[in-house]
């Protein structure tokens, strides 16, 4: 098993934002957590990667206890995590940003420099431009390709469509299937919940803290219930 | 104009002395998020430190600038450690009135220990003054100057260029978008007062050099000093720090020469406060310019 989160609850304060979540991901899935806004997606992938802290409950990473690990030993583990928001370092310039997505590679190999600039051809046009002045489709590529330099063999990615162009939206989702395809498991958040299920293997659907529908992607895309909360009708 | 030139080089010594302090300064707070107002009387340490080896225990002054540093690095890491690391998500102001108790605690402990009266500093730079042209500049003006610029060229380069650097730029910029690439903040931070209490132990020996006495507090002024340079060149900003400390000392000698010795700390605040007025990020001060 790849990821194992079991029964966490976390809080902001006073705040009980994660009432007890337990869900799964196994090796070579692609599984989609969706939800409103205020669900709790972001929250959930945060405590994963030890960015919080649950009060309670367990996540196991590839067999590891990791609920207390450190976010920044998490990495070098094969977590790797595109941030909502893609919060990539404005002031550096996009191969900078590319090396912080290989600080825990020995060495930055041009190689994995160049399968990211394959990827993103548009990335390698502005190599040297401070990432600040990137576009906003291009800022979410530079996150992707940021978090594919550590290699890693789970990639949770919040909301990589946000705010973006269909066009654009459309070529981030292909990115992720060629993620995918290259044998990087798959953890995806989105609100985008359409598209997130007909991606996925398998799904869970977050409300103000719980999971309450789960299945494959198929069957929760046909149900009445998502249909009706997420998907317009 | 003889005279003009040689303050010039005095003002650019000093200025270069605060600028090693403020690049400590601005450090700290670009990575760290917080104002060491401690980091003054780690200069006072420092200077101690030389006086007990190379004054007291006769060890040779090479020896006591380096234990010196030694001694300011391990004091900067431990306060940071004991003191700051514990409120890493409080609130500032807690935090400041922590940094502020710690230069308290660091000036009292040196009262105890080596008493209130002025102690006078080893003459350990004993480089002679040169003449160019019927101009005497003093030796150890020429060694700061030197010294220092080396220390800019070097902390630039590896602020730009090292790996270490580059992650000091990502702490600063996004702790925890930092931490997602595998690099521990804490360590960071650690690092961070490291090497901004070994840059004031060195600016320590070359202040307490030129004014030659040193006490308990001798540490606040020079670290007022700095701390106003950096936000002078904008607080967060490396080459700010430089040139704001540089601009200083040049500011504060000429006001001193010219004007009158009394009101050149006056000067020297009237000069920063229309600057802040005309650009509040300080010279260098970068603008948030977040896209959303
Ligand atoms: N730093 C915080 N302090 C207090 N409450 C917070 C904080 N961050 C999130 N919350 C609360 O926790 C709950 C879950 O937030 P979270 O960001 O995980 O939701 P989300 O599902 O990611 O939403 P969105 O789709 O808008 O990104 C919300 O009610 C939110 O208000
Ligand atoms: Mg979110």
């Amino acid at each position: 098993m790849m990821l194992k989160v079991d029964d966490i609850h976390v809080y902001y304060g006073q705040i009980h934002a994660i009432k007890g979540v337990s869900f799964e991901v196994h090796e070579g899935e692609v599984v989609s957590l969706i939800g409103a806004n205020g669900a709790g997606k972001s929250t959930v992938l945060k405590t994963i990667s030890g960015l919080l802290r649950p009060k309670s409950g367990t996540i196991t990473f590839l067999g590891n206890d990791i609920t207390h690990t450190e976010a920044y030993k998490l990495v070098n583990r094969g977590l790797a995590q595109v941030p909502e928001g893609r919060r990539i370092f404005l002031q550096m310039t996009v191969r900078e940003n590319l090396d912080m997505g290989a600080y825990t590679q020995k060495d930055v190999s041009e190689a994995d420099m160049e399968e990211v600039f394959r990827r993103f051809p548009r990335l390698k046009e502005r190599e040297k431009q401070i990432a600040g002045t990137l576009s906003g489709g291009e800022q979410q590529m530079l996150a992707m390709g940021r978090a594919m330099m550590s290699h890693p063999k789970l990639l949770m990615l919040d909301e990589p469509s946000m705010g973006l162009a269909p066009i654009l939206v459309e070529q981030i989702f292909d990115i992720i299937r060629e993620f995918h395809a290259s044998g990087t498991t798959i953890l995806l958040v989105e609100q985008n919940a359409g598209k997130a299920l007909a991606i996925a293997d398998r799904a869970y659907v977050l409300e103000q803290g719980r999971i309450t529908l789960s299945g494959t992607g198929a069957d929760l895309a046909a149900s009445d219930a998502v249909k009706k909360a997420y998907l317009g009708g | 104009m003889m005279d003009l030139i040689v303050n010039l080089v005095s003002g650019l010594s000093l200025g270069s002395i605060y600028a090693l302090i403020a690049l400590g300064y601005t450090m700290v707070y670009g990575i760290a998020k917080m104002l060491n107002f401690a980091h003054g009387d780690i200069i006072m340490v420092g200077a101690f430190t030389v006086i007990t080896t190379v004054s007291m225990l006769g060890l040779p002054p090479a020896l006591g600038i380096i234990a010196s540093i030694v001694c300011c690095v391990v004091l900067g890491v431990c306060v940071e450690r004991i003191a700051y690391k514990p409120l890493r998500k409080a609130q500032p102001l807690a935090v400041l009135i922590t940094a502020i108790g710690v230069s308290y605690f660091l000036q009292s402990l040196a009262l105890l220990i080596f008493g209130s009266t002025q102690h006078s500093f080893p003459k350990i730079i004993t480089v002679p003054a040169i003449e160019i042209g019927g101009l005497t500049i003093q030796g150890n003006m020429l060694v700061t100057l030197a010294v220092t610029t080396i220390i800019m060229v070097a902390m630039s380069l590896f602020i730009a260029k090292s790996r270490t650097g580059k992650a000091m730029r990502a702490v600063s910029e996004d702790r925890d978008a930092a931490e997602l690439m595998g690099i521990s903040v804490n360590r960071t931070i650690t690092i961070t007062f490291a090497i901004g209490s070994a840059l004031a132990a060195v600016a320590g020996v070359f202040y307490c050099t030129t004014y030659g006495f040193i006490g308990p507090y001798t540490g606040s002024m020079p670290g007022i000093k700095a701390f106003v340079a950096a936000v002078f060149g904008g607080i967060g900003s490396i080459p700010g720090a430089m040139l704001g400390g540089i601009l200083l000392g040049v500011i504060e000698n000429l006001a001193k020469r010219y004007i009158s010795t009394e009101l050149s700390d006056a000067i020297v605040f009237a000069v920063l406060i229309i600057v802040l007025m005309v650009k509040p990020t300080g010279l260098l001060g970068k603008r948030v310019n977040e896209k959303v």
